[in-house]
């Protein structure tokens, strides 16, 4: 076996879980969930707003637990929050009383592994990789969209994880900066190839990105499809022209549309 | 790829710094008002309006003042004693109220033990504990104190309760994939997390304090401005009442201020936008 297969492979079996509120029915969220996290490669999981793609992010990164099921890390459970799995949250999760320095050197100190000038150094190094070093001390509320996402990358990559997952990242970023956002983005994956798990509503993001897509769909939901995307890398956002990506962004919208039918449906 | 990136930077670079150190400027409209305030004062009076026979003038109000109160210590041991008050029962809720609002948001079980307690005593207006507190306190300074304390104590206690429960979850469970430990989460995130609330406590408990302190006085104290006040109608004379009045409103207004700043000290991420 080589030691790649042993960095971040993530193997869910059998999820299903439901949200308990109080005087209400519980709400079945996920049923019988299971797929395979290869290691070094970019999952996108995909599903219609509010179908759970959230819920099956905590699970996986430890912050709730499955009614039923299993996830396991690099073959051990998953059953609290850990430094080997980081989360991009949707909306930023930047705490806003620390500057931006402190937001990203809070990691190294807390596991106090490295020493304050080292993690500074360290973080200083992917700040300004991520063109923010002149921001270091400015506070999240006063940095744009793109450039909370930005330190939040930093934030997590300081701590060198095993396991990335990104919730909606891009969401609320005007076109330009999503734009950016995801060409930057994906060059940070092509040198790091660090596993990673990346939610989305967007196809041609999902296309653009992924190596692997997996679709959510039906009540309560499940993964209904998993493409390969063969798409070359690195990639530039000429792929989008390529026929490949035609016949790959027709194959998934066939699924996507066929569950958004259902639901439509389901609805009346 | 090298373009967009550059691009980035360059859009970066381009955006100017936002710099915000204007000086503080006089507000001429609020200070018109308050001197419209004192002329339309002056002129009700000396039209003899209705309700307006017994009070003094802005003028009379001023001689007085410039006559018999300025200069006499007696008037300035009232502002120390009622600051002196607020200042006591204030910081003393405070240092217990914020304890608390934290045990009662973070434990579970002592939440169900002691909230409900908390529930009844809270809706109590701070002067209906003016006799209890009479009898219980062996002098009368303690049992002012006691009061104004409970008048901020208990909307310290419920901010910070509803601050620490509404914590968003994202910030915790960041600091916990980050491999923060329970100690570190406590004193880098929850805490703070609940200063905003813990300054909106103050704002209002600041408010309470005066307003508490000022009846307490009347009813209980032996001095303070609220006696003065007190004292200026019991004895018929209203220029004591009104300057009683406007000390109370000077004093309360520099609390404020007061807490204003200590607010902006606790928050340094605020107002950096």
């Amino acid at each position: 076996m080589n030691t790649a297969a042993l960095k971040g492979e993530l193997t869910v079996k059998g999820l299903r879980k439901w949200y308990h509120r109080r005087d209400q029915a519980p709400v079945h969220v996920l049923e019988d969930c299971s797929f395979r996290i290869e290691p070094g490669k970019l999952t996108v999981v995909m599903g219609t707003s509010g179908c759970g793609k959230s819920t099956l992010a905590y699970i996986l990164c430890g912050y709730i637990g499955p009614d039923e099921g299993q996830v396991l890390m690099d073959g051990q459970p998953v059953k609290e929050p850990g430094s080997d799995r980081i989360m991009v949250f949707q909306e930023t999760a930047l705490w806003p009383w620390m500057t931006v320095m402190e937001n990203v050197v809070f990691g190294p100190l807390a596991k106090s592994r490295a020493g304050r000038d080292e993690a500074t150094r360290k973080a200083l190094e992917l700040l300004r990789k991520f063109g923010l070093s002149e921001f270091k001390d400015k506070y999240p509320g006063q940095l744009s969209g793109g450039m909370k996402r930005r330190a939040e990358l930093a934030q997590a990559l300081i701590n060198s994880p095993k396991l990335m997952v990104l919730d909606e990242p891009f969401r609320g970023l005007d076109v330009m900066t999503r734009e950016l956002m995801q060409e930057y983005y994906i060059k940070l994956f092509e040198e790091t190839r660090l596993t990673t798990v990346f939610i989305t509503s967007e196809l041609e993001e999902a296309i653009f990105l992924a190596d692997r897509i997996l679709i959510m769909g039906g009540t309560p939901s499940r993964i209904v499809r998993s493409l390969e995307v063969d798409l070359p890398r690195p990639r530039t956002f000429d792929v989008l022209a390529t026929e490949r990506y035609l016949e790959i962004k027709k194959e998934a919208l066939e699924v996507l549309y066929g569950e958004s039918m259902q639901q439509q449906t389901m609805a009346c | 790829m090298k373009a967009a990136e550059e691009g980035m930077k360059a859009s970066i670079a381009d955006r100017p710094v936002k710099r915000n150190r204007r000086l503080p400027k006089m507000n001429w409209r609020g200070a018109l008002a308050v001197a419209a305030f004192f002329l339309a004062w002056h002129f009700l009076v000396l039209l003899k309006a209705p309700g307006f026979r017994e009070i003094a003038s802005p003028i009379e109000v001023l001689n007085t003042f410039l006559t018999q109160y300025i200069g006499n210590p007696k008037y300035w041991n009232s502002w120390v004693a009622s600051f002196k008050r607020v200042i006591y029962g204030f910081v003393l809720a405070q240092v217990l109220g914020i304890p608390l609002g934290l045990l009662l948001g973070t434990r579970e079980t002592f939440h169900n033990l002691v909230y409900p307690v908390i529930e009844i005593l809270r809706p109590i207006p701070p002067l209906a504990w003016v006799p209890i507190s009479i009898l219980f306190w062996p002098t009368t300074e303690l049992s002012i104190i006691f009061i104004t304390f409970i008048g901020a104590f208990f909307i310290i206690v419920i901010n910070v309760h509803d601050a620490v429960r509404n914590i968003k979850k994202e910030h915790y469970w960041l600091a916990l994939s980050l491999g923060a430990n329970g100690g570190q989460v406590f004193r880098r995130i929850m805490i703070p997390s609940v200063i905003p609330s813990i300054a909106v406590g103050m704002t209002l408990g600041m408010a309470v304090t005066w307003n508490v302190v000022i009846a307490a006085e009347m009813i209980a104290g032996d001095n303070g401005l609220g006696r003065l006040t007190w004292e200026g109608y019991v004895s018929h004379t209203v220029t004591v009442v009104i300057i009683g009045m406007i000390s109370i409103g000077l004093a309360g207004y520099l609390s404020t201020i007061g807490v204003d700043y200590l607010e902006k000290k606790m928050m340094p991420w605020r107002g950096t936008r």
